[in-house]
This record gives C-alpha cells, sequence and structure tokens, in this order.
C-alpha cells in the first residue's frame, strides 16, 4: 500500500513537471528542487522541438598478422575505438562539441575533448574546455575514417603525442582572403591556446627513454603540475588550389619543480614544433607532417633518455578507380603508401663516439576502399626496420592488416 | 559476372599471397637469445616469465630505479643477452689497507651508481677510493651449464693446473650472503666461504647471487633477497628511496634465474671450415686453450637439460694472473687485483651485435678488436700471447676465424 502511494506520487509529480515544461513558462520558482533532474535546457528543448543537440561517432577496428625477426604471435583482431561525439549549438554564437573514447572496447575511457567556442567573429573565436592542442595536423585530426591507414602515424604519436587533450582556453580564427592581396590564398587560420600542460612522465617512466606521450597523466585535466602553463598554436595557410599548409608550437615547462615550497629540481622546459601540409596535386594527395622536439633532460639520466627526436611521416594517395561495386554506388579505390621516420634520441655516445639510434623507418603501401567519405574498408602491408640505441642488428617487422572504419 | 569472378580470385590470391611476404627467423646460430633445447612447457612458462622480466621490464621511479642507477634494465646492460656497452660500464671502488681491501660500503661502495632519476644527484666517487676499475657487462647465454660444473671439477682443474704447471688457475672464495642455499655440489672452505664463479673476478657463487646483485647495484631495484637500497652519502647514509622495499618480488627474481640458467649455449657457426678447424689447432697449440678450455661437463642438476652434459665454453671458471698491465688494483674478495676469472669465449663472435656494431673486449671494454685482447693478455697469458704474435699473417688470422666462429 506504501509503494502504490509512493508511485501514485511520483506520477503525479512527473506529470506536472511536463505539463509545466510544455507551458515554456518554466521558471526557478515553479520548479520543486526533486525535480531538478529534469529542468534542463536540452530537456526542455528536446520536448519544445527545438533541440540543437545532435550526437555522432565512429568506429575502427582491424585485424593484426605481422612478425618480427621471423617470429610471428600469429591472428589476431582488436577494436581500436569506439568514439561518441555530442554536439550542440547551445547558443547564438556558442557550440559545445564532446567526444569521449573507448579505446579497446573498456579497456581505456577518455574525455577527449569537451569544449565550448564562444564565437566573437569568424576572425575571433574564444576556446575553453578540454580541447586538442594544434601540435601538428593530426592530433586534431584524427579520426580513423579520415584516414587511409591503420595505424596512426608513428612521429604523431610518438613524438607529437596524439592524441593530446589538454585543459586549456584561447582563441582561434579564420581570415578569408581570396579576393584581396592574395589572389590564390583562400583562408588563413590560426589558433592560440594556454594549456596545462605535459608533466614528469616523459623523463619519469619506465619505457627507458626520453617519452613525450607518457607525460600526458590523467590529472592533466584537473590541474597543473607546476603552476607554469604551456602555450600552443598554429598558424594555417589554404591555397585554393594546392592545398594548406601549417607550421605548429607547443611549449611548456613540464617537471614538477617546486612543491609546498620547496625547490624539488631544475625548472625543465619542452618545445614542440611542427610542419604539416595536406595538398592535391591533380588527383594525387599528399599528406604528412614533421616534427621535432627539444626536451630539457636531466644529465643523470645517462644516454637512453634523448633530449632531441625528430620524426616525419609523408602520406601518398592516389584514387584508382571510382564507381559503383558491387551494391554500392559511388565508391573510390585508392592505391596508397605511407613513409614514415621517427628518432627518439639524436646525438652521439660520449664513451664512443658513435651514434645513437634508437630509430624506426617503416614503408606502408596499401589500398583502402572508401564508401563516400564517411566510411572505408583498409588494408595495409608494414614493413619497418628498427634500430635500438646501440646500433645493433636492425630488427626487422612486416604485417598486414585489415580494417574498418566509419563515422555513424 | 566474369568481373566478379576475377574481383573475388584477386582478393583471396592476395590473402594467400600474405604468408610470402613474411620474414624469415634469423639462422638460429646468428642469435644468443633462446632457450636451451629439451625444456618442458612448464619451463618454457618460466623461461618466457623471466624473458620478460629480464629483457622487457624496464624500470621507472615509481617501479623502484634508483634513485641512483646505471642502467634501467637488465636488457639495458646485456643487449640481446650479449656483451655490454661502454655506456652502460660498470665502476667499482674501494681502498686497500693494512687490513685488506675495504669495499666502502658505508661510503656507498662497493659500486658507483653515476646515474639517477630526475631531481637526485647521482654517486661519486668518494676521496677515500684508492682502487677503481670499469667493467663491461658479460654476455649471459650459456651460464646455467657453467652453474651446473661441480665444485669438485673445479679443484680438481686447480690441481692438475698445478701439476702441469703451465699455468695455475685459482679459486676465489665468496662469503655467501643470507640467501644462498648450497646445492649437493657447492663444497665450502674452512671458513665457511664457497667458490665464486660468475662475474670478472667471480665474485658472486651463484647465478641468484649475481642476480640480486646486479638489481640492487646496476637498477637501484631492492628484491626480497636484499632489501636495501644503494646510498649516496652525498644526500644522507639511509635509504634515501620513496618506493616501500622490496621493489621486486622473488618470484620475479627467481624466474630471471630461470632465464639465466636456461638460456642456450652460443652455437659455433661454420665449426667445419678448414680455416676454422687449422685455427682451432693453433689456438690449442699456443696454449690459450690451457685456460680457455673448450670442453666442460655440468654435473647432476634438477634441469634436466643442464645434467651431465659435455659443452665447449672456452674457459675454466678459475681466476688467472693477467699481470700488471691488467692489474686493476681492485679485489673482490680474496683474489690477487691483478687475477681476472678466464671469460667463456662462446659467443665471442657475436659481440658485435650486441655492442652497436663494433666490439669492446677485456674486462673494461679496452680492446677494440680480438687481435688487440689477445695482445693485451699478460702475466700467466703472455707466452701464449706472444706465440700469437709469432704466428704467420696467415695463421693469425686462421686463429681469428676460428674465434669468430665461436
Amino acid at each position: 500500500m506504501k509503494r502504490l502511494i509512493i508511485l501514485l506520487l511520483s506520477t503525479i509529480s512527473i506529470g506536472h513537471t511536463c505539463l509545466a515544461q510544455e507551458t515554456e513558462q518554466d521558471s526557478l520558482s515553479e520548479i520543486t528542487n526533486k525535480n531538478a533532474l529534469f529542468n534542463r535546457p536540452f530537456v526542455l528543448q528536446s520536448q519544445w522541438g527545438k533541440s540543437s543537440t545532435a550526437i555522432g561517432g565512429y568506429i575502427e577496428g582491424n585485424t593484426n598478422y605481422s612478425s618480427t625477426d621471423g617470429v610471428s604471435d600469429g591472428f589476431s583482431m582488436e577494436l581500436r575505438r569506439f568514439n561518441i561525439f555530442l554536439y550542440a549549438s547551445v547558443g547564438d554564437y556558442i557550440k559545445f562539441i564532446s567526444e569521449l573514447e573507448f579505446e579497446h572496447g573498456t579497456e581505456e575511457i577518455a574525455l577527449e575533448t569537451a569544449l565550448l567556442d564562444f564565437e566573437l567573429d569568424p576572425a575571433l573565436i574564444i576556446r575553453a574546455g578540454i580541447l586538442l592542442p594544434p601540435i601538428g595536423y593530426f592530433n586534431q585530426n584524427h579520426d580513423g575514417p579520415k584516414w587511409e591507414f591503420i595505424d596512426r602515424p608513428l612521429v604523431s604519436t610518438t613524438i607529437l603525442p596524439a592524441t593530446l587533450s589538454e585543459m586549456g582556453i584561447g582563441i582561434h580564427g579564420d581570415f578569408n582572403l581570396s579576393g584581396e592581396l592574395f589572389s590564390n590564398v583562400q583562408v588563413l587560420t590560426y589558433e592560440l591556446y594556454v594549456v596545462n600542460g605535459l608533466q614528469d612522465g616523459i623523463i619519469n617512466n619506465s619505457s627507458g627513454r626520453t617519452s613525450i606521450p607518457l607525460g600526458k597523466a590523467s590529472s592533466r585535466f584537473e590541474e597543473d603540475n607546476n603552476g607554469s602553463p604551456s602555450l600552443t598554436g598554429r598558424l594555417g595557410i589554404k591555397f585554393k588550389t594546392l592545398g594548406e599548409f601549417g607550421g605548429s608550437f607547443y611549449a611548456g615547462r613540464y617537471n614538477r619543480f617546486q612543491e609546498d615550497g620547496l625547490d624539488l629540481d631544475e625548472k625543465r622546459s619542452l618545445y614542440l614544433w611542427a610542419f604539416d601540409y595536406n595538398l592535391n596535386i591533380k588527383k594525387l594527395r599528399i599528406l604528412g607532417e614533421w616534427a621535432w622536439a627539444s626536451i630539457n633532460v636531466p644529465q643523470s639520466l645517462g644516454p637512453a633518455f634523448g633530449d632531441q627526436q625528430w620524426g616525419a611521416h609523408t602520406d601518398l594517395i592516389y584514387p584508382i578507380r571510382k564507381g559503383d561495386l558491387w551494391r554500392w554506388k559511388e565508391t573510390t579505390l585508392n592505391a596508397n603508401v605511407r613513409m614514415e621516420f621517427v628518432d627518439y634520441n639524436q646525438g652521439d655516445f660520449v664513451e664512443t663516439g658513435a651514434n645513437r639510434f634508437d630509430q624506426i623507418w617503416a614503408i606502408v603501401p596499401g589500398i583502402s576502399l572508401r564508401f563516400g567519405t564517411n566510411t572505408a574498408l583498409k588494408v595495409n602491408f608494414r614493413y619497418q626496420w628498427e634500430k635500438d640505441l646501440l646500433g645493433n642488428p636492425t630488427i626487422k617487422s612486416t604485417g598486414y592488416q585489415f580494417g574498418f572504419a566509419s563515422y555513424f | 559476372m566474369r568481373s566478379k569472378i576475377l574481383q573475388y580470385l584477386f582478393v583471396w590470391l592476395a590473402i594467400a599471397a600474405c604468408e610470402e611476404f613474411l620474414l624469415e627467423p634469423p639462422v638460429e646460430n646468428e642469435l644468443l637469445d633462446g632457450p636451451i633445447a629439451g625444456l618442458s612447457t612448464s619451463q618454457q612458462q618460466v623461461f618466457l616469465a623471466g624473458d620478460i622480466a629480464f629483457n622487457d621490464e624496464i624500470f621507472g621511479p615509481e617501479s623502484g630505479l634508483g634513485p641512483i642507477f646505471v642502467s634501467t634494465s637488465c636488457g639495458g646492460c646485456h643487449a640481446g643477452d650479449g656483451k655490454g656497452h661502454p655506456s652502460t660500464v660498470l665502476t667499482r671502488f674501494g681502498r686497500q689497507d693494512g687490513t685488506g681491501f675495504d669495499h666502502l660500503i658505508n661510503l656507498g661502495g662497493p659500486q658507483l651508481q653515476h646515474r639517477a632519476i630526475a631531481g637526485y644527484i647521482p654517486e661519486e666517487i668518494p676521496s677515500e677510493a684508492t682502487a677503481i676499475t670499469e667493467l663491461i657487462a658479460p654476455a649471459v647465454t650459456g651460464l646455467g651449464l657453467l652453474s651446473a660444473v661441480s665444485d669438485q671439477q673445479l679443484l680438481n682443474l686447480v690441481a692438475s693446473q698445478q701439476t702441469a704447471g703451465i699455468v695455475s688457475g685459482s679459486l676465489n672464495y665468496v662469503k655467501p650472503p643470507e640467501f644462498f642455499k648450497p646445492q649437493s655440489f657447492h663444497i665450502p672452505n674452512v671458513d665457511g666461504d664457497f667458490i665464486g664463479r660468475f662475474g670478472k673476478k667471480s665474485g658472486a657463487i651463484d647465478l641468484l647471487h649475481q642476480t640480486v646483485n646486479a638489481y640492487k647495484q646496476d637498477m637501484g631495484v631492492t628484491t626480497e633477497f636484499d632489501q636495501e637500497d644503494p646510498i649516496n652519502v652525498q644526500v644522507s647514509s639511509l635509504n634515501t628511496d620513496p618506493i616501500a622495499d622490496p621493489e621486486l618480488p622473488a618470484a620475479t627474481v627467481q624466474n630471471v634465474v630461470f632465464y639465466l640458467q636456461t638460456l642456450k649455449a652460443p652455437i659455433p657457426r661454420n665449426p667445419d671450415d678448414p680455416l676454422v678447424q687449422s685455427g682451432k689447432l693453433l689456438f690449442e697449440n699456443i696454449g690459450c686453450a690451457n685456460c680457455h678450455l673448450p670442453t666442460m661437463v655440468s654435473g647432476l642438476h634438477p634441469i634436466e637439460p643442464l645434467s651431465e652434459k659435455v659443452f665447449h665454453p672456452y674457459t675454466d671458471l678459475l681466476l688467472h694472473d693477467m699481470g700488471p698491465q691488467l692489474d686493476d688494483g681492485y679485489v673482490e674478495s680474496q683474489e690477487l687485483s691483478s687475477e681476472w676469472r678466464t671469460p667463456p669465449l662462446w659467443g665471442i663472435g657475436l659481440s658485435a651485435n650486441s655492442q652497436g656494431g663494433a666490439i669492446h673486449l677485456m674486462h673494461d671494454g679496452r680492446a677494440k678488436s680480438l687481435e688487440e685482447a689477445i695482445v693485451l693478455h699478460g702475466g700467466e697469458a703472455a707466452t701464449s700471447s706472444t706465440l700469437y704474435q709469432e704466428l704467420t699473417t696467415q695463421e693469425q688470422q686462421s686463429v681469428l676465424t676460428f674465434l669468430r666462429s665461436l
């Protein structure tokens, strides 16, 4: 009996709330505290048929079959990512977007983006929240369905630490230059943000080398480890026919050098520079990025921890067949090749004068079948050469991958 | 229809061709790593666990590295299970005084940890030290067979060398650590010390002793067997590592010991080549084989593939006086500072594969070629060294070819 009364009261209460919402006359004074759960703009907008919220995402997965120096662990499959986007136009010239990432199922769940854009003018937009620093081309442009290759470029993930999300605030904007001084230039873009910055994991790690990606501490959305924010920015220029070039940087102190008024270490800085391009020359698409890193590393860590790193990749994509294929209309079959190189430790050994290697080269030919622009099937063959720090005999790896990626 | 069939055919042909493009594994005798033949599946599982701990586990500050150290992993000093590189040279120090050799334990001895985690200072050699030595890490292959040689066999070798009177190998008796458990083939001396057989001067009795020391002295990692971090007296005479001890469980250490025990012995290349054969004969004729004993036999051992096996390490596991040029003034236990344990020569031909394409031989890596290493031999090996230098160029090349085949 008691349960029945509670159920009736609840039903009346919700019914009353909905009625109130339908009148579009809600105000705090008319809503009880108990109903605050539903007193949210997206609920109200939805009920009024004026919702501006959109949901989307992408999925990508692949098979792996590779061998290193002739030893293979056999065939396996992985679901790399299942990411959900949430977008809302929350007001006049105010936009919200977020991305929630599920990597390898639920092995790693991360909030990759959650930001607000306040557009004062197309040339001046204030951005705040968890954002993707614009270092290089890939970090902001990393969705699997956009790429013709299954693996992400080494330079983009191991020197530029994509995907890098940071809590930050800053400005960005576009200058439309067409028809003005430079007839061939379509648009000039800029971005400049202050972010919490990468942290001590760059050198305090269990990888035995300087690793910029390991500087992504989980606490970086909560606080800066050293109270000294980092600065990141990118300048891009897009030509009408050729495509886009970009130059970008990321700079700041990464280590915890002071706490409770105590000096714990020297102030150590990280500088990243990148140059990227996304070009179209007739049917051939060329995209890639080059990156350089300079890291203040304690000498006491020894030569395995390099203070200079660099790397590059270039993807060549050429459509070899366009048209209907089986039941699908307007498909494109691309022939692709990626060339990439990373050097994690530039310099020589003091003890012998020999080069410190710690390098990887790879060439990845492949084909991709695109169903429009949002969905792709990919086949890659990877041939990789790896030299350890000392320059011992090259470790050779080969592998095949079949992958799929699609927005939804 | 025909076009569709061709498309399907193309896809299946592409899949079928995949295998063809995968690389072939390197020839077995070009690699130092890999298990000894005859391990059971259970033993291979332990071997794999040890392999991962030895080659893949890299320590960082949060997993117990340092705060002072030399290398961040076992593999950092023994790349591919081979010899070390000058960048990870081990420096040991001590002081010779009227009462004997003092390893200056209270001042951070016996080993220098010249690297440190961020925000911490590396150790420096104290001014009290009068003896300083530098050591290149040795290859770790075939150690199980060497560990399975009985003490009695070593005692017999000492006696036979004394009788022959050409070389005079000796044994280093070492005070055992608390965790040492003697096997049936271990024979203590009257003081309760045991024969050392690992390390450049035979300072470690068995592979557990050697491994526990390496975790502590090379990586600054404490284990259940030794829970004290190396100290840096410039900071404090106390343990200043914030990570709770032990930093590594006994199981991991024992897996690594099992891995070292069961790593295969290096496999010679082209042993039947006439040049290798003639080089081997010359090697024996000029007396190198007196210390670099070609053949040994292991005793009874609980791991069957190590038990009562004939093997060819090219060492007698004994200490020999190598003369004043190689006298570093440093003493591990009871040996003379000019005495060095005969290093096994098996695998020497693959040294460059772990030393960055060059070779760094002798205890401190000072010899940059096999020939230079031979010439540097003094003391008990001086006669052999001279005889080598008196060989014709062609004969010398035969000897070098033989050594490269090991």
